[in-house]
C-alpha cells in the first residue's frame, strides 16, 4: 500500500512528462496545462495521506525497490524514505507546486510551446520528489541534479534568445561545481562508514564516539559546497539572478520556493554529521550572514522586478544557512516554508504585473498599478509585509527566531542580519511603492491596455496571501508545532523552547523596529518625495557598484572563464601543434635515418671493402686490448 | 557450443557481404550482425548457466601458438558491446550512399570479427595477431570513404596507421621476451610468470606504449582528432565506440596483470596522466571548431578518467572502468550519429555554419539533448554508474584525484552545453533541416533506451563483469 501511494506521489509527474512530450501537442494548450496541473495535485494529495499516516504513527516509511549501484564496500539501493522532514517537504512542493502550475495555464497561454513548458514543469517536480523522498545520498543526487537539468531548460525555455541560453547554461555549470563537491562529500562518507542511506548513517554516526572529525568536517565542508550552489551562497550565487531569464512562474517555483531549498534541505537531514563539524558549522553562518547581508544591499538599488525579487531570494536564503550553521535546523526549515508561500506570492504577482503590461520589468516604467489591480496589489502587499517581518504575518515568526537564535550565540552575526532585514523591508516597499503608487509612468499604449489579471492567476495569490499570513502558526515562539513535529530528525535536543523574557521581548521590538523604519524610508523616498530611480547612465558613485552587483559576473568572468579559454588557445595553438611535430619529427627521422643509411649501400665494392678492413682493425684492437 | 561461432558468422558476414554485391550489401551486412549479436546473447545465456564456452585448439607447434579462446564476463561483456554496436553503426550508414559497398560493409563486419578476436584470445600471439589485423579494415575505411580533401586525409590516415602500427610492435617485442621466459603465449601461463622488477617495468612500458597511442592518453593522442574528423562516420564510430575499448581492456587483461610490481610502483603516475588527459581534453574541446574534432576530445578526456581508473588496481577502480567503457561505447556512437544527421544536411562539420536548428527539428532535438546529458554523465544515464564507480575508487587513492578527476562533470557541461548551444539552439536557421528519419530516430532510441536502462539497472552488467575482475585483481595480488 505504502508501496504503490509512493509511486503514485513520485511518477504521477512523470506521467504528466511522458504525456506532454508524446501528446502534449495535439491536445490542445488548455488540455495539457490541466493535465500537468492535475498530476501535480495527485501528488499533493498523496502528500497529505502521508502527511496525516505520519501525524498519527511517527512512523517513517522505508520503501526498497532494487539493487542501484555496486561499490567494493557498500551497495547503493534505489529506495524511498518518507519521514518528517520529506512528507514537510513534499507538502510545500507539490502544493505550492500545483498552484503555480495551475497559475501557469494562464500565464503562458499565449506561448506556441506551452505543452513543453509543462512537460518540463511536471519533469520538475518529478526531480524534486525524487530528491526529497531519496532513501539515501544517491538518489538525492539523482533528484540534484535533476532539478538542476530542468532549471536549464526552463531558463532557456525561450532558446531563440542566446543571452537566455548564457543564463541557463551559467546556472547549470555553476551547480556542478557545487554538485561536485557533494560527491566529494558522498565519497568520504561512503568510504567512511560504508553506507551513503540515512538511516544507516545516522546509527552509525550518533552511535559511534571515536569518529575522525577531521575527515568528518572535510566531508561536512564538501557538502555545504553543494549546497552553496544549489541554494545560491557565495561565492556561488551569481547564477541565481540570471536564471531570472525563464518565464516567472518559473521563478517562483524552482528558484524561489522549492529547489533553492534543497541545500538547506540535505543539510538538515545530515544534521548529525553536521553538529560533529563545528568549524564548518562556523563557515556555514557567517557565509549565510555575509550572503544575506550583500545581497541586500545589491537589491537596494536593482530597477528590474524580477532582479530585486532574485536579490531578495539569495538574501533570504542566506537567512536560512544562518541558522543552518548555528544548529537550529528547526528554525531554518520554518523559514524555508514561510519563504516559500510569501515568495512565491511576491513572483506570481510580479508575473501578474508583467502580463499586464506585455512583458515590462522595468519599475521604472511602472507605477500606479494599485488602481486597476487590485488583487494583486493586495497580495502583494500582504507578502512584503511578511517577509519585512511586520506581526503578524508569517515571515515575522520565522524571522524572529533567526535573529533570536543569532543574538545568542554572536553579536556581530545578529548585527548583520537585522541590517540585512531592515534593507529587505526598504526594497520591499521601494518595489511596492515604484511598482503599484503614484502614477502610471509607461506608454498611454500600455496604459490603455491595464487591466487585472484573470482568475487562474489571481486565485493562486489570494491562497499565498492567506498562506503568507498565517502561516507563522505552525510555529509560535512559545508553542512550536513545527519542532515537535521534527524533534525525531535530530541527534541532539532542539533547542529549549524560549524562556520569554524582556531580552526577547526586546529582541522582538527592535526586530519589528528595523522593520519599521526600513518601510518608513522607503515611504519617504519613494511616497513623499516621489522619486523615480535615474536611467543606467545617470548613476555614480557607490549606487553603481552595487548597481552592477559589486562587478562580481565581471570579476568571475575575468579569473576564470577567460583563462580557462585562454588556457584552451594556447593549448590548441601551441601544444597541439609541438605534441603533433613531436610524432611526425620522429617519423621523419628515421626517413632521414634510412636515407642516409641507403648511401652506404650503394653496391660499390671498394666501400665495402675499406668497411671490412676496417671491421677487422676494430676488432684486432678491441681484443688486442681486452687482453 | 562456443564462442567461436561468433567469430565464424561474423568472417562468413564478411565475406558474404562482399559477394552479395553493392545492392544487397548494407543488408546482407546488417543480418550477419544482428545473427553474430544474437549468437552472443545465446552465448551469454549458456555462460551465465555455468557452462563452458571457451575454446581451445593447436594451432602452431613450434613456437607454441595456440588459437585460444577464454570467455569469462569480463570478455563477454566486451562481445557484446562490440555485438550491440556493430549492428547498430551499421544501421546508422542505410542513409547514406557509399560507392562499392559491398567492400564497405565487408570491412566493417571483418573490423568487428578482428576486434571479437582480440577480446576473446587468451593467446599472446593470438591476441597480437587480432589486434593487429583490426588495424587493416579501419585503415581502408578511413582513407578511402573519408571526408574532405584526399591528400590530407591520406596524410592523416597513413600517419594513425605508422603510429599505433609501431607501438604495438613494442607489445610483440615484449611478448616474444615473456615467450622465452614462459615457454608458451597462453594467458594462464604468462600470469604465472615471476619477473623481475625490472623486468616488468620494461614489459609493462612496452604494453603501455602500445595501450596509451591506442586509448589514447595523453601525449600520445595526436592522431585522433584529425583521423576521426576525417574518417567516414562508420569509421570514426568504429575506432572511438569499440576500438579505443581495445586498449582500455587490454590494460585490464594484459599489462596489470603481467607486470603487476611495475603497475603498483608507478601507479599514481599513471593515473595522474589519465586525469590530466580528462583536463586537458576538456580544455582543449572548448575551442573546437569542428564538431567531430569536438567529440574527439571530449572522448580524449573520458578515456583518460576510464583509464585513471583502470591504474587505481582496485576492484571499484576496474569495474567502474568497465562499465564506464560500454557507457561511453554507446553515448559516443551516438553522438557521431547526431553530428553525420547534421552533416547530411548541411554537409558541413564546422559548428559556426549551424545553429537554430531546435524549433526545426523538436525530435531530433531532445534526442541530441539526451545523448548530451547522457556524455556529461547525468544520474540515471549509464554514463553516471561508471563515472561515479570510477571517481569513487579514485578518491580512495587520493582524495585530489577525484576532485581533479571530477572535474569533467564541470568541463564536461561547459563544452558541451556551449556545443549544444551553438549547434542547436538560437533564431531559426535560414537553411531548411528536416527532422530526423525513421531510420535516424530508431537508431538514437534504440541507444538512448540503452543508456536509461543500464543506468538504472546496471546490475546484470556489473554482476557479469564482477568475478572475472575480482580473479585478475587477484592476479594481481599474487606477489
Amino acid at each position: 500500500m505504502d508501496t504503490s501511494l509512493t509511486l503514485l506521489l513520485l511518477l504521477a509527474p512523470f506521467i504528466g512528462f511522458l504525456f506532454n512530450v508524446f501528446f502534449g501537442k495535439s491536445i490542445g494548450k488548455s488540455a495539457s496545462g490541466i493535465l500537468g496541473t492535475l498530476t501535480v495535485a495527485t501528488s499533493f494529495a498523496t502528500s497529505v495521506y502521508f502527511f496525516m499516516q505520519i501525524s498519527q504513527t511517527h512512523q517513517a516509511i522505508q520503501i526498497q525497490l532494487f539493487d542501484w549501484i555496486q561499490i567494493s564496500n557498500f551497495k547503493v539501493d534505489f529506495g524511498f524514505l518518507l519521514d518528517q522532514l520529506s512528507i514537510l517537504w513534499l507538502l510545500f512542493v507539490t502544493g505550492i507546486g500545483s498552484l503555480i502550475h495551475l497559475y501557469s495555464i494562464s500565464y503562458m497561454h499565449d506561448d506556441e510551446n506551452m505543452h513543453k513548458f509543462f512537460a518540463y514543469l511536471n519533469l520538475f517536480i518529478f526531480f524534486m520528489i525524487t530528491l526529497v523522498i531519496g532513501s539515501n545520498l544517491l538518489v538525492l543526487f539523482i533528484g540534484w541534479e535533476g532539478v538542476g537539468l530542468c532549471s536549464y531548460l526552463l531558463i532557456g525555455f525561450w532558446h531563440k534568445n542566446q543571452d537566455f541560453n548564457d543564463a541557463a547554461k551559467k546556472a547549470f555549470i555553476m551547480n556542478r561545481i557545487g554538485d561536485l563537491g557533494l560527491l566529494i562529500g558522498i565519497f568520504i562518507i561512503g568510504s567512511m562508514f560504508s553506507t551513503l542511506d540515512y538511516a544507516t548513517l545516522k546509527t552509525a554516526i550518533t552511535g559511534t564516539t571515536n569518529l575522525n572529525i577531521t575527515w568528518i568536517s572535510i566531508a561536512a565542508f564538501a557538502l555545504f559546497i553543494g549546497a552553496c550552489g544549489k541554494s545560491a551562497q557565495i561565492p556561488l550565487y551569481t547564477w541565481l539572478p540570471d536564471a531570472m531569464a525563464g518565464p516567472t512562474p518559473v521563478s517562483a517555483l524552482i528558484h524561489a520556493a522549492t529547489m533553492v531549498t534543497a541545500g538547506i534541505f540535505m543539510i538538515t537531514r545530515l544534521n548529525y554529521l553536521f553538529d560533529l563539524a563545528p568549524d564548518v558549522q562556523n563557515i556555514i553562518a557567517i557565509v549565510g550572514a555575509v550572503t544575506s547581508l550583500v545581497a541586500a544591499t545589491i537589491a537596494l538599488v536593482q530597477t528590474d522586478i524580477k532582479k530585486v525579487l532574485a536579490y531578495s531570494t539569495v538574501s533570504q536564503l542566506g537567512l536560512m544557512f544562518l541558522a543552518l550553521g548555528l544548529g537550529a535546523y528547526e528554525v531554518a526549515v520554518f523559514h524555508v516554508i514561510t519563504h516559500a508561500f510569501f515568495k512565491a506570492c511576491l513572483f506570481l504577482g510580479s508575473g501578474s504585473v508583467i502580463h499586464a503590461l506585455h512583458g515590462e520589468q522595468d519599475m521604472r516604467k511602472m507605477g500606479g498599478l494599485k488602481k486597476v489591480m487590485g488583487i494583486t496589489f493586495f497580495t502583494f502587499l500582504i507578502s512584503s509585509l511578511a517577509i519585512s517581518g511586520i506581526p503578524p504575518f508569517s515571515g515575522f515568526f520565522s524571522k524572529d527566531e533567526i535573529l533570536m537564535v543569532a543574538f545568542e550565540h554572536n553579536k556581530v552575526l545578529w548585527i548583520i542580519a537585522s541590517l540585512a532585514s531592515l534593507m529587505t523591508a526598504f526594497y520591499m516597499f521601494r518595489l511596492l511603492y515604484l511598482t503599484f503608487f503614484n502614477e502610471f509612468r509607461g506608454t498611454a499604449e500600455q496604459k490603455s491596455h491595464l487591466h487585472e489579471s484573470p482568475s487562474l492567476i489571481t486565485f493562486p495569490l489570494i491562497v499565498l496571501a492567506i498562506l503568507a499570513t498565517i502561516g507563522g502558526l505552525i510555529s509560535l515562539p512559545t508553542n512550536s508545532w513545527l519542532n515537535e513535529y521534527l524533534a525525531p530528525l535530530f541527534a541532539k535536543a532542539s533547542h529549549e523552547a524560549h524562556h520569554f523574557g524582556t531580552t526577547e521581548y526586546a529582541l522582538m521590538a527592535v526586530a519589528v523596529l528595523g522593520g519599521l523604519i526600513g518601510i518608513g524610508i522607503a515611504y519617504a523616498k519613494y511616497i513623499k518625495q516621489n522619486i523615480v530611480p535615474e536611467e543606467d547612465s545617470q548613476i555614480t558613485g557607490f549606487a553603481k557598484v552595487l548597481y552592477n552587483k559589486y562587478y562580481v559576473d565581471e570579476i568571475y568572468d575575468a579569473i576564470f572563464v577567460q583563462s580557462i579559454n585562454s588556457l584552451s588557445k594556447f593549448f590548441n595553438q601551441y601544444v597541439e601543434t609541438t605534441l603533433s611535430s613531436l610524432v611526425f619529427g620522429l617519423g621523419k627521422v628515421t626517413n632521414e635515418l634510412g636515407f642516409q643509411g641507403k648511401k652506404i649501400q650503394n653496391g660499390s665494392i671498394g666501400r665495402y671493402l675499406f668497411a671490412f678492413v676496417l671491421g677487422i682493425c676494430a676488432i684486432i684492437t678491441y681484443l688486442f686490448l681486452a687482453q | 557450443m562456443n564462442v567461436s561461432l561468433i567469430l565464424i558468422i561474423l568472417l562468413v558476414g564478411a565475406f558474404a557481404t562482399y559477394i552479395a554485391g553493392d545492392k544487397l550489401a548494407s543488408k546482407v551486412a546488417l543480418f550477419f550482425g544482428i545473427a553474430a549479436l544474437g549468437c552472443s546473447v545465446v552465448l551469454l545465456n549458456h555462460f551465465n548457466l555455468g557452462e563452458n564456452i571457451s575454446f581451445l585448439s593447436q594451432w602452431i607447434n613450434q613456437p607454441h601458438v595456440s588459437f585460444s579462446l577464454n570467455a569469462d564476463g569480463l570478455s563477454m561483456a566486451m562481445v557484446l558491446l562490440t555485438a550491440a554496436l556493430t549492428p547498430i553503426i551499421i544501421f546508422t550508414s542505410f542513409g547514406t550512399e557509399h560507392k562499392n559497398a559491398k567492400a564497405f560493409y565487408a570491412l566493417i563486419l571483418f573490423m568487428s570479427f578482428a576486434m571479437v578476436g582480440t577480446f576473446l584470445a587468451a593467446d599472446g600471439l593470438l591476441y597480437y595477431i587480432f589486434w593487429e589485423l583490426s588495424l587493416i579494415p579501419i585503415y581502408f575505411i578511413a582513407l578511402i570513404w573519408g571526408n574532405g580533401d584526399a591528400e590530407e586525409r591520406k596524410k592523416a590516415v597513413v600517419k594513425f596507421f605508422i603510429y599505433t602500427l609501431a607501438g604495438s610492435l613494442f607489445m610483440l617485442v615484449a611478448f616474444i621476451y615473456l615467450y622465452q621466459k614462459a615457454g608458451s603465449f597462453l594467458i594462464e601461463d604468462l600470469y604465472k610468470l615471476n619477473l623481475s622488477a625490472t623486468e616488468q617495468l620494461w614489459i609493462f612500458l612496452a604494453f603501455f606504449l602500445a595501450y596509451a597511442i591506442k586509448i589514447p592518453i595523453i601525449p600520445f593522442h595526436t592522431w585522433q582528432a584529425n583521423v576521426y574528423q576525417k574518417a567516414p562516420a562508420v569509421g570514426t564510430m568504429l575506432l572511438s565506440g569499440i576500438m579505443l575499448k581495445m586498449g582500455l581492456y587490454s590494460v585490464i587483461r594484459w599489462q596489470l596483470p603481467i607486470a603487476p610490481l611495475a603497475a603498483k610502483e608507478y601507479m599514481n603516475i599513471f593515473i595522474a596522466l589519465g586525469i590530466a588527459g580528462v583536463i586537458y581534453g576538456s580544455i582543449v574541446a572548448l575551442r573546437q571548431k569542428d564538431l567531430k574534432k569536438l567529440l574527439a576530445y571530449s572522448s580524449l578526456a573520458h578515456v583518460g578518467l576510464i583509464a585513471a581508473g583502470t591504474y587505481t588496481l582496485t576492484i571499484d577502480g576496474l569495474r567502474g572502468a568497465v562499465l564506464q567503457m560500454i557507457a561511453h561505447g554507446f553515448v559516443v556512437v551516438g553522438l557521431f550519429f547526431v553530428s553525420e544527421i547534421i552533416y547530411r544536411r548541411y554537409a558541413t562539420g564546422t559548428i559556426a555554419e549551424m545553429g537554430g536548428i531546435r524549433t526545426q527539428s523538436p525530435k531530433f532535438a531532445s534526442m541530441f539533448m539526451i545523448l548530451v546529458l547522457a556524455s556529461v554523465a547525468l544520474p540515471t544515464t549509464f554514463n553516471f554508474v561508471g563515472e561515479f564507480t570510477v571517481l569513487y575508487s579514485l578518491s580512495q587513492i587520493n582524495v585530489w584525484f577525484a576532485i581533479l578527476g571530477g572535474t569533467t562533470i564541470i568541463l564536461g557541461a561547459y563544452y558541451m552545453l556551449k556545443m549544444y548551444q551553438q549547434v542547436m539552439l538560437g533564431e531559426t536557421n535560414t537553411k531548411a533541416f528536416a527532422d530526423v528519419s525513421l531510420n535516424e530516430g530508431l537508431a538514437l532510441v534504440l541507444i538512448i533506451a540503452l543508456l536509461f536502462f543500464f543506468g538504472l539497472y546496471p546490475k546484470p552488467i556489473t554482476d557479469l563483469i564482477t568475478p572475472s575482475l575480482e580473479n585478475i585483481i587477484k592476479v594481481i595480488n599474487r606477489a
